[in-house]
């Protein structure tokens, strides 16, 4: 009985029914562990968590700059009813990309080639941040503080949602944001 | 031999344990306000469900945050820890028939985790501690929520001490004699477990508070991350170990069972002290500034050798139930025992639906989007919320409701009210936390993501939404969260109105929930030792359920694999 001290020499090997079944779920723990080294040295999608420490002003100053010098075109929104414009900037192949994450917009679009890979920075200038990408799924956390460098290829094209999937106050719902593959 | 003042102590008339009146007091006295809470967090519970059911979307923004942290805190940390504490409580003395160490110890632990408690319900209400349950920095509240979350903490380590202390006199005192029982050792890992965690908790918090008054820096964001993560998964593990203990508690009780192997599930409960410690990694999978050979390590070794140990769980306690069943003379083909166990009592039948929820679902998913790249297309959706009601909801929960109704009878020596009702409850509940857990998970393989009130993004300056079967599956998560409710309400209506008002049962025992038939089945099967040692070896049904758990499992890890395969590249 389980709420009863044991009689005494209950201290055995398992044997029979439970013995083959300790084995088999330890091989199977085995072969999970072993999936993951074996994807990140031969799958295509890993999070490396590769980031760099940066202040959040320099990395909006960062952002800022990236726009001026690689912006495409605009994008005109509404916002709980004030028209916005939002700059479409084109990341260079193999260059770096950034975006910045800041209550409660992705800034800027990003305009990317299919099959191309880029440096995309993303961080956030005030809360904590979760990007989002639609509608494929894919998931990353975005800290403030911290340069989250994803090195990124699109594979597919088309227009792509970012949203936001880590709680940042009042209008974390209608944060959100786009990438542009072509 | 006991310990007992003779005064501040009665035997129990159905299990002839001695019951300390102290120790029966606190049981008693977490035990209600554990039900408090739970009530808090139920009535939470199905304004969020119907939130987040796009059909009906009930409380607007505002609320729908606020309530989503009252609903985290009350059920994960408040109905959770009070009832671990009265579970520790009775582990350390009847089981080890002692007395309880300290009662004034007892009453401080008690004191401060019910201050605590509803300082931060509150401060919650009042909309000053719109944060969510994990208060992620620099997201602040007011010093006061920080302060309570503290205090629950501090108290449930006082709590956790007078278990360890009380555990201490019995031995020093001779009042059992070898080793302690299972269920005790159960206890006690999770006891262990919680020392490390609310360590954590204190690490976190305390800063945490001191910055919310304006006296230190914001803390780090990934800092604290990373250590608020040691108290919130490694508390997961003290729930995995306490519902495991009351696995095999009311697996005796309702059966008659004795484990197979005491030493395997001893040694499984040592695995999740050793292996669990790390585990806080798989929240942070996603995250930058940790390395992937830091993820990788973290996840493969310690949760993988936790894993074990559910697994090994998963079937030591199915396999004790069939050998005492066939013992009983359940014998024929590879189910009667299973066909002709006691489904009609709540205790069983909790256990049960607790065991296959918990493995099937809540197990399944939770290793498979705890693996280092498939969190990809997990992290923050609602497949995390899918997964943990399945363990900590359809898992802990269901099997603390199946202890009730013994702790009810036996510690509150009440007689339950309307026993068909408390009969059909487990299958109720059981199935509305199901359904909801399938479409949370499903909706999140879609990409909905979790704490979020609006899948339209109404407002938004760029559109996003989900297609037709994410709305299907969140309507299945409103329909199985609406049934879900409807059977925790009929728990805690029953329970109360029980405490309160039952008929008492002092004078008798507990008049069981079985035939007398059955009972005296338990009674007999205890005395087959031959028996006993001829099926302990052969358990055929068990092993054909596990090998459906296996499969499952393995199917649903590389389908897993095969549509991360089909996302974008990143490294
Ligand atoms: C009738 C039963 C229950 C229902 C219908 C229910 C429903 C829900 C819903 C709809 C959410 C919101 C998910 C989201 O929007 O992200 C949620 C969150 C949550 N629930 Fe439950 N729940 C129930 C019971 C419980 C219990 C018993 C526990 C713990 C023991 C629990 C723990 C949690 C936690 C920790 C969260 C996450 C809070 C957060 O994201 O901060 N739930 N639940
Ligand atoms: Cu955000
Ligand atoms: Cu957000």
């Amino acid at each position: 009985m389980s709420i009863q001290a044991p009689a005494k020499g209950w201290f055995g090997p398992p044997v029979g029914a439970e013995k083959l079944w300790i084995g088999v779920a330890l091989i199977w723990c085995i072969i999970m562990s072993l999936a993951m080294p074996y994807y990140h040295f031969k799958g295509k999608q890993n999070s490396t968590g590769e980031s760099y420490a940066v202040e959040p002003a320099r990395f909006v100053d960062r952002v800022n700059r990236f726009v001026e010098t690689n912006q495409v075109g605009e994008e005109v929104v509404t916002v709980s009813g004030i028209e916005k414009k939002i700059p479409i900037v084109e990341g260079v192949p193999g260059g770096d990309v950034y975006l910045l994450g800041r209550t409660w917009e992705w800034y800027p679009i990003l305009k990317l080639k299919k099959g191309q890979t880029y440096r995309v920075h993303i961080s956030s200038a005030d809360l904590q941040h979760g990007f989002s990408l639609l509608p494929m799924n894919m998931n990353f956390q975005i800290l403030p503080g911290y340069d989250h460098v994803l090195t990124l290829t699109p594979t597919s094209s088309g227009e792509f949602q970012i949203i936001c999937n880590e709680f940042c106050g009042i209008g974390h719902h209608i944060m959100t944001g786009k990438i542009i593959v072509e | 031999m006991g310990n007992f003042d003779p005064q501040r102590v009665r035997t129990c008339k159905t299990t002839g344990l001695n019951v300390c009146l102290d120790a029966q007091f606190f049981i008693k006295a977490n035990a209600v306000f554990a039900v408090v809470f739970l009530l808090v967090g139920a009535i939470a519970a199905i304004l969020l469900a119907l939130t987040r059911w796009p059909a009906v979307h009930l409380l607007n923004d505002v609320w729908y945050y606020r309530i989503l942290t009252l609903h985290g805190l009350n059920m994960l940390i408040f109905w959770i820890l009070f009832m671990e504490v009265a579970i520790l409580y009775f582990a350390c003395t009847s089981l080890l028939n002692s007395r309880l160490a300290a009662p004034k110890v007892a009453w401080a632990s008690f004191l401060m985790m019910l201050i605590g408690a509803i300082m931060v319900d509150v401060i919650i209400l009042m909309g000053k501690g719109d944060v969510l349950m994990t208060s992620y920095v620099p997201l602040r509240g007011h010093p006061l929520f920080y302060l309570g979350i503290i205090l629950v903490a501090v108290g449930t380590l006082t709590a956790v001490i007078l278990f360890f202390a009380t555990i201490y006199i019995a031995r020093r005192d001779k009042t059992y004699e070898g080793s302690m029982p299972l269920v005790t050792f159960g206890a006690l890992a999770a006891a262990i477990i919680a020392t490390v965690t609310l360590l954590h908790g204190a690490v976190v918090m305390i800063p945490t508070f001191t910055w919310s008054l304006g006296l230190t820096p914001t803390p780090d964001a990934g800092w604290y991350r990373l250590i608020w993560w040691g108290l919130g998964h490694m508390s997961q593990q003290v729930n995995v170990c306490a519902m495991v203990a009351v696995w095999y508690f009311l697996a005796t009780l309702t059966t008659g069972a004795k484990p197979v192997n005491e030493t395997v599930s001893r040694v499984a409960f040592v695995l999740y002290i050793l292996f669990i410690n790390l585990a806080s990694a798989h929240h942070l999978l996603v995250d930058p500034g940790l390395g992937a050979s830091w993820k990788i390590w973290n996840t493969s070794y310690a949760m993988y050798l936790a894993v074990l140990a559910s697994l090994i769980h998963g079937f030591t306690i199915p396999a004790s139930i069939e050998v005492i069943q066939r013992v009983k003379g359940f014998t024929r083909g590879i189910f009667n025992w299973l066909t002709s166990a006691p489904w009609s009592d709540p205790g069983f039948s909790s256990v049960v639906l607790s065991m296959i929820i918990f493995g099937f679902i809540g197990g399944i998913t939770g290793v498979t989007i705890g693996t280092e790249q498939i969190n990809i297309i997990a992290h923050n959706t609602l497949r995390v919320p899918g997964h943990f009601h399945a363990t900590v909801v359809g898992g802990t929960t269901l099997a603390f409701m199946g202890l009730a109704y013994y702790v009810v009878p036996l510690i509150f020596q009440r007689e339950f009210f309307m026993k068909w009702l408390a009969r059909i409850q487990p299958y109720i509940f059981a199935g509305g936390i199901t359904l909801m857990s399938i479409g949370m998970s499903f909706a999140g393989s879609n990409g909905v993501p979790r704490r979020h009130w609006d899948v339209e993004f109404t407002g938004a300056g760029i559109g996003a939404g989900f297609d037709a079967g994410a709305h299907f599956m969140l309507g299945l998560m409103g329909i199985g969260g609406t049934i879900a409710f409807i059977g925790m309400l009929i728990f805690i209506l029953l329970t109360v109105a029980t405490v309160f008002f039952g008929r008492s049962n002092a004078e008798t025992g507990m008049v069981s929930w079985q035939s007398a038939d059955r009972m005296k089945m338990i009674s007999d099967a205890a005395g087959k030792e031959a028996e006993f040692e001829v099926e302990k070896h052969k358990t055929p049904g068990t092993l054909v359920l596990v090998s459906v758990l296996l499969v499952s499992f393995v199917v649903y890890y590389f389908a897993n694999w095969k549509a991360l395969a089909e996302v974008w590249w990143v490294r």
